[in-house]
């Protein structure tokens, strides 16, 4: 389907699709089974610009916006969608600056974040604070020259091999969520260090880690925008963002339905190949209506967020939901279509499974989106009635 | 540093059709890349480039569609692009093109390293990098595996032989003919994608060039294309059975019917 991408978009589209085919793809097993963070892989996507797509251009970007990010996801997620959220977080580490940053502290942080040379990422989790994400312990107490941080960020992406972190913490712990406030934290600060590394279901190259605080003194100079606003801040970032994992959601498909299309076409049995069956053609139509849904719903939305639209919220977690559960449903099925062999990991589609779980999950589970999309619902009801 | 990269723009498949009539290349509907081997090529030259400082000047002749491999080059790091393209230059055997290359590369205000993939994938030839250096009259070395150093003016090199490398050294300037062996190259980046697309690609005719019409296509070649064909498979193959001394005998009366012995 067109989807009328500009020329900027097609050529971001067209890279990201070769180095996922090129460079990604035949490492890609390893990566899951070793459990390796993917230096080699950041490295040829710093070197190929991608990490400018989502960075203004005064700091060295590329001036995209949030289609030409889920382009570059969505392709890297065909190939592998742990790779793909290493990267996406890096963006995700860095919006909140992008945004509500001076000046001044982007041009400190932006530039080696567009080039490569330095990844990001984004902490608001805590052990006591998954979807109840207001309800975070780390505080971050205001003393002279700058803030003291003290608690435990758990489950963060690019935990441990970012250089550059976002951190939601309390100022003022009295006022709870209006008290907290987003902070650049850098790596290496004293007090700052990391937890065990997890083991995960899938996206295993990916890192993701806990953030230790222990009396970790950030200066002050490091506070993004005004102090008491951290947990809007975030709250507006995830609205733009998930469009993202939309996009690694409709990859994931995509990848899915092209292998399992493919051993379907090979796999003979009972004299003939697996795709003359009605019953397998019926369900590679299922999961083709799937994945280019997704991919309308999340190019509409990822345009919506581009546009500058006030309220994005219902919208992006419209695509969010609608594709991971996708990339779930086509998954499971890529591994039905494949039968034993799909369950085996010399082929492709068992991972794709395990990976699509996290996208029904992480960013707001699908569950507490819906309801804040039912929210949105009502509300609007409430005021036309 | 001043490195010149030719390449030649070839059909990026292997199921080429030949037209019956002219024995040329079917071109139509088929997707034209870099020549794989050139590719090693530009990354040597934009290696050495981002080394020891300088530019990178590729040169293709071709029809005008050939200007695409030129940005594409550009894209992967090439700073300067020139597209030989002229109707006389048509028909070209390597002569021809290694004399209009040459033509091309006296025409430039100055180069120090010339730089050839070792061959292309549609002739096979592996002629024009050697033609080149004859017609410059300067040094050639052949299947370079590694640049170990430039330096002053003189450059060493490995170059593959069949069992083993050689070192050797050559004074500038030289032109070298790459293994694929010597890099992985870089895919583009997406700056280098968009410069590539507003950059300035000179074209160079016969009148640029100040060459001859008889130096130059198919005039200017010594080897014409007369026909191109696919052998046809003649032999067969029959497996002789029943005792030993029976095969042999049978052998013996087989090789003197063909008149073999």
């Amino acid at each position: 389907m067109d989807y009328f991408l500009d020329e900027q978009q097609k050529t971001i589209k067209a890279l990201a699709r070769r180095i996922a085919e090129e460079r990604i793809l035949p490492v890609r097993a390893e990566l899951d089974e070793k459990e390796e963070f993917p230096w080699d892989i950041v490295k040829e996507l710093a070197a190929a610009d991608m990490f400018r797509v989502f960075v203004p251009e005064e700091y060295d970007g590329l001036n995209g916006g949030c289609l030409e990010l889920c382009l570059v996801v969505e392709e890297l997620s065909r190939v592998c969608s742990g790779v793909a959220v290493t990267y996406a977080a890096s963006a995700l580490g860095c919006m909140t600056l992008m945004e509500y940053g001076t000046d001044e502290q982007k041009q400190k942080y932006l530039p080696d974040i567009a080039s490569g040379r330095k990844l990001s990422a984004f902490a608001i989790t805590e052990p006591t604070a998954g979807s109840d994400a207001a309800n975070i312990k780390t505080t971050a107490e205001k003393v002279e020259g700058g803030y003291l941080l003290n608690g435990t960020k758990q489950f963060i992406t690019n935990g441990g091999e970012a250089e550059i972190y976002t951190v939601i913490a309390l100022t003022d712990k009295t006022k709870g969520a209006r008290g907290a406030s987003a902070i650049i934290v850098e790596k290496d600060t004293p007090g700052f260090t990391f937890g065990k590394k997890e083991k995960k279901l899938g996206i295993r190259t990916s890192a993701t880690r806990e953030l230790v605080f222990k009396n970790c003194l950030v200066p002050e100079e490091n506070l993004l925008g005004k102090p008491g606003l951290g947990f809007i801040q975030a709250m507006r970032l995830f609205d733009r963002s998930r469009p993202g994992i939309g996009a690694q959601g409709v990859g994931l498909a995509q990848g899915a339905l092209e292998a399992a299309t493919d051993y379907a076409r090979e796999r003979v049995q009972f004299k003939q190949p697996l795709i003359t069956m009605p019953v397998i053609q019926s369900m590679l139509a299922d999961m083709a209506i799937q994945v280019e849904a997704a991919r309308a719903l999340v190019y509409a939305a990822a345009r919506h967020v581009d546009s500058g639209a006030r309220s994005v919220t219902e919208e992006s977690a419209m695509a969010k939901v609608f594709a991971s559960d996708a990339a779930m449903k086509v998954t499971v099925d890529a591994v039905q279509i494949c039968g034993g062999s799909g369950y085996m990991r010399d082929y492709p589609v068992e991972k794709m499974m395990r990976d699509a779980k996290i996208l029904q999950i992480y960013e707001g589970t699908n569950q507490i989106l819906r309801n804040a999309i039912a929210v949105n619902l009502r509300k609007r009801k409430a005021r036309t009635a | 540093m001043n490195i010149v990269v030719c390449l030649k723009q070839v059909p990026g498949t292997t199921e080429v059709k030949i037209d019956p009539r002219t024995n040329t290349l079917i071109r139509q509907g088929i997707e034209n890349i870099i020549n794989p081997f050139d590719t090693y090529a530009i990354e040597e030259g934009v290696r050495i480039k981002e080394k020891d400082g300088g530019k990178v000047t590729v040169i293709t002749m071709g029809p005008s569609q050939a200007e695409a491999a030129l940005r594409e080059a550009i894209s992967l790091g090439a700073d300067e692009a020139v597209l030989l393209s002229d109707r006389a230059f048509a028909g070209a055997d390597t002569w021809a093109t290694a004399f209009t290359l040459s033509c091309a590369v006296k025409k430039l205000d100055k180069y120090d390293l010339i730089i050839c993939g070792r061959q292309t994938i549609d002739g096979d030839t592996g002629q024009v990098g050697p033609e080149l250096a004859e017609m410059l009259d300067i040094p050639f070395v052949a299947y370079v595996s590694q640049v170990e150093e430039v330096k002053d003016g003189c450059l060493r090199v490995r170059r593959m032989i069949e069992e083993g490398h050689e070192v050797i050294e050559t004074t500038l300037p030289a032109v070298i003919t790459v293994a694929k062996e010597i890099n992985v190259p870089r895919l583009p980046s997406l700056r280098g994608i968009m410069k590539s697309k507003s950059a300035a690609v000179q074209t160079w005719g016969i009148s640029e060039l100040g060459a001859d019409e008889s130096t130059v296509g198919l005039s200017g070649s010594s080897t014409q294309v007369i026909k191109i064909f696919f052998p046809r498979r003649v032999h067969q193959a029959e497996m002789l059975e029943g005792p030993l001394e029976k095969q042999v005998d049978t052998l013996i009366d087989r090789l003197k019917n063909a008149g073999l012995c």
